[in-house]
């Protein structure tokens, strides 16, 4: 019988079928952070239990830390309370964290690509949805809750009922100035912000194999605004090149028995899979969401979508909603629209490429007065990398702020956040009410596209531009 | 975690919230996930929608309601569990939609707050009865039946596994623990 990639990383973790269809899946790597993990830690003291593989749990700080300068205190007693409870749990534990001071700190799911702890074939669990992102590596990465986190602690494993396959088959050549977050937004606009659910996405197809391995990442982190369980690309040799003496990367003779390892990690020529969708990756432009999920979301050529046009009273009422929320008119082209604020960062968006690529936008120009634009690193290490570059510079002479490290502006729980009614270019994944300050106004777009939209303190298309 | 009671049946008064893919961020937003504990989400439940005067939750025939029947896609975008403690806390024992997000399904489990997924006209049928006036449902898991005193009753399947958890308000991680020769055994297997 053929198999999947998913089906392939599945039965080489579980552990022990409990019912039909639920099993015992082994963890390879649990990342923890700050937010999800307090109640956690809390219940295992309360029973008594440890932590079972120490050594395969790595914790940092990201969610609810400052952006500005490291050597204050955190501001907030709150925040400060929580990312020292971390602290605490860490040391008591026994668990490696990357601590606020520490420079290997930054967005959990920028830092364990960048150490080499994330690899293929490895079952990688995070309490954060975001997790799919580690799927580039043809790893089966999910976000659970803060239970199945201390389940994890507790056990180093997780019971799962098994999802279904699902197959995105992306094809052809993009075009100049379309990025990986063009053909992830693409394929949600199709496929619909539930289109996914209960599913594993695998990305195929020439357009896939053709995007690099931070390119991966952008697609495999939005799988969850489609509602997936988990994204996931088969490993190959641009998988590889990237691993490759990272620092928890394997060396030497077991590299190689590493890759000939991981070169088995793919879908069976033929495999069958439960549904599949094909995205034409040539018929793609530069993307912007123009409402309140990933879902509503368009080409920047196009116009604000009229709700009665929408087929069912459902997709109706949500699109008149969102346009209220949005302060938006049908017919408007979104080309044109008028943005107060630009946020350069992210799980999503926030790695070396992302900001060599926004860099190279804006050199030289500089950011309209109407606009405050931030640049959030994803990493403390994506920041040293950009500064020895002089990226820090250019982005700097062209009037952005350049921050450190953590999750920022993309959930807004620390200072960063939009005022009422702001409109915001945002990199990060998520445009739902409120998400990054109440009442503010999120276009969700690729790293070029939110550059310059800072310019010109109004969304445009980049291509033309 | 606690170990939730066992759910088996519940009756309750309804609340209709009919907006499609209510997302975590709605449930409970950022600014009340910074505590360190599990308790004390309730008062701040769709703490941005509840500024409305207007908003279902504060309308008078909402107060008390324990099932929520609300749009698909109910629960999407962040892994907090913390949306399920705060639906918990402020009273809810069951969330009627025609779907829910996977991660939200999975905390719902681990909490004792059962999802019932039913088909859309089902669900619109049920937000129109609760829409006119005070309005009761009955809730069984181990028939997984939901029914009225007016002739509504429609049949729901729920997750094997989260069915089992909801019913035996079991210990999940005591009862991995159990399994404990097989996972060394799995650990060893591996090298």
């Amino acid at each position: 019988m053929t198999r999947t990639l998913f089906d392939r990383v599945w039965d080489a973790h579980v552990v022990q079928e409990l019912a039909d269809g639920v099993a015992l899946l082994y963890v390879d790597l649990h990342l923890v952070h700050e937010v999800t993990s307090p109640q956690a830690f809390a219940g295992l003291r309360r029973e008594g239990r440890t932590v079972r593989r120490p050594e395969r749990t790595l914790a940092t700080v990201d969610h609810n830390v400052p952006t500005s300068d490291r050597s204050l205190p955190i501001a907030d007693p709150i925040a400060a309370r929580q990312v020292s409870a971390l602290e605490t749990n860490a040391q008591e534990f026994g668990i490696e964290l990357f601590g606020l001071a520490s420079p290997g700190q930054g967005i959990v799911h920028v830092i364990g690509p960048e150490l080499g702890a994330t690899q293929p074939g490895m079952v990688i669990v995070c309490g954060d949805s975001h997790t799919s992102t580690h799927g580039a590596f043809g790893a089966f990465a999910l976000g659970i809750g803060t239970s199945e986190v201390e389940h994890v602690l507790a056990t180093q494993c997780l019971v799962l009922s098994k999802p279904r396959n699902l197959e995105a088959r992306i094809t052809g050549t993009r075009a100049p100035g379309v990025g990986a977050k063009d053909l992830i937004l693409a394929l949600i606009g199709k496929i619909g912000t539930a289109g996914a659910t209960g599913h594993v996405l695998e990305y195929t197809g020439d357009a896939v194999r053709a995007l690099s391995m931070e390119e991966r990442m952008t697609v495999c982190n939005m799988s969850i605004e489609a509602g997936a369980r988990a994204g996931m690309i088969a490993p190959d040799d641009v998988t590889f090149a990237y691993l490759e003496g990272r620092p928890r990367a394997p060396r030497d003779e077991a590299w190689q028995q590493a890759v000939a390892r991981w070169r088995t990690y793919r879908s069976d020529p033929g495999a069958s899979y439960d549904a599949r969708v094909e995205l034409d990756a040539t018929k793609v432009g530069p993307q912007v969401t123009w409402g309140t999920t990933p879902g509503m979301v368009a080409d920047i050529t196009s116009r604000i979508p009229d709700p009665a046009e929408f087929a069912t009273p459902t997709e109706r009422e949500a699109a008149a909603r969102a346009l209220e929320y949005m302060g938006l008119d049908p017919g408007t082209p979104l080309e044109g629209i008028p943005i107060d604020r630009v946020f350069l960062g992210s799980c999503t968006n926030a790695r070396i490429e992302d900001l060599r690529a926004a860099a190279s936008v804006i050199r030289g120009r500089h950011v309209s007065t109407r606009v405050r634009a931030m640049v959030v690193p994803g990493s403390q290490r994506v920041k040293a990398q950009a500064e020895r570059e002089g990226l820090d510079r250019v982005f700097r002479e062209a009037g952005f702020e350049w921050r450190n490290a953590g999750c920022s502006m993309c959930l807004g729980m620390n200072a960063d956040v939009l005022g009422p009614g702001e409109r915001c270019a945002a990199t990060s994944n998520r445009n739902f009410e409120g998400r990054q300050g109440r009442g503010g106004r999120t276009h969700l777009m690729s790293p070029v596209m939110a550059a310059a939209a800072a310019i010109e303190g109004r969304l445009v298309d980049v291509r033309a531009w | 975690m606690v170990t939730p009671a066992p759910f088996v049946r519940h009756r309750g008064k309804v609340v209709a919230l009919p907006r499609a893919n209510v997302d975590t961020d709605q449930i409970i937003p950022k600014q009340f996930l910074k505590g360190i504990e599990r308790e004390g989400f309730g008062p701040n439940l769709f703490f941005d929608w509840r500024a409305n005067p207007d908003f279902e939750l504060n309308r008078p025939g909402a107060q008390g309601a324990s099932i929520l029947v609300t749009g698909p896609n109910f629960g999407c975008g962040s892994s907090r569990e913390h949306a399920v403690w705060a639906l918990k806390q402020y009273g809810f024992r069951v969330i009627v939609a025609p779907s829910f997000a996977d991660i939200f399904l999975a905390n719902c489990y681990r909490n004792g707050l059962l999802p019932v997924i039913l088909p859309e006209p089902d669900v619109t049928q049920l937000t129109r009865n609760a829409e006119n006036g005070a309005y009761d449902l009955t809730v069984d898991l181990e028939h997984e039946l939901v029914s009225d005193d007016s002739g509504f009753s429609a049949r729901f399947s729920t997750d094997a596994y989260g069915r089992q958890l909801l019913l035996q308000g079991l210990d999940e991680i005591g009862r991995t623990l159990l399994e404990e020769a097989s996972i060394a055994a799995y650990e060893r297997g591996r090298g």
